[in-house]
């Protein structure tokens, strides 16, 4: 491990470790949001905090590190990022339709009230 | 120097990833309703993806990218299979 990191220059290294920190942090908050918000329709929202900057902060920090050490161009975490930006929608408004359907069927008034037009 | 700054980052973010799994999976456990442990187990395998990219970094090796990258697909096909298996009763119709 030591060899890998001893040659990387001191910016490089506070850069990987600031991005490390917000992507990681993020992820906390959005876990600590999750399990404190009361109804599930609110408790949907705070994952994305760790699917958007998260993951996108800890992305940044690998690349710049695998960039950095290699010394090329290293941006294939991209692919990551791309896919879990584009999937993580999908599946909560599938998961939200489903909770919604569950919710009407029952009638146990925890669903959201329907709107007529916009 | 930046061995020091980068060791101490990627601890604390090992233990700040660790924490969140944790709560996700207290959530996957304890929700109320099937899609609360359904979400649980998104934010928990999200978790897992940074946590192996933190890996990653620490030890300077590539083949932990392979890994989050087959995690996060498995994971999103998982999760899509279990909203659909919850709206409609079953999976393929």
């Amino acid at each position: 491990m030591m060899q890998a990191t001893a040659d990387l220059p001191l910016w490089a290294a506070m850069l990987v470790s600031l991005f490390l920190l917000i992507g990681a942090s993020l992820a906390l908050i959005g876990a600590v949001g999750f399990l404190r918000l009361p109804t599930f329709y609110e408790r949907l929202h705070a994952p994305t905090l760790g699917t958007s900057w998260g993951i996108g902060g800890v992305m940044l920090a690998s690349m710049i590190f695998f960039t950095v050490t290699s010394q090329r161009l290293v941006i294939h975490e991209i692919l990551i990022g791309i896919f879990v930006t584009v999937t993580t929608p999908v599946t909560f408004m599938l998961l939200a339709r489903a909770a919604l359907h569950r919710d009407r069927v029952a009638k146990n008034g925890k669903a959201p009230a329907k709107q007529d037009g916009p | 120097m930046s061995a020091v700054i980068l060791f101490t980052a990627v601890s604390l973010s090992q233990m700040l990833l660790a924490c969140a799994m944790a709560i996700a999976s207290i959530r996957m456990f304890r929700g109320p309703r099937a899609q609360d442990r359904i979400i649980g187990l998104d934010t928990l395998y999200i978790n897992a993806m940074l946590l192996l990219v933190t890996f990653g970094i620490g030890t300077g090796r590539v083949i932990y990218f392979e890994a989050a990258l087959v995690i996060g697909m498995i994971g999103f096909v998982a999760t899509v299979a279990l909203a659909k298996f919850l709206m409609r009763g079953e999976v393929i119709e």
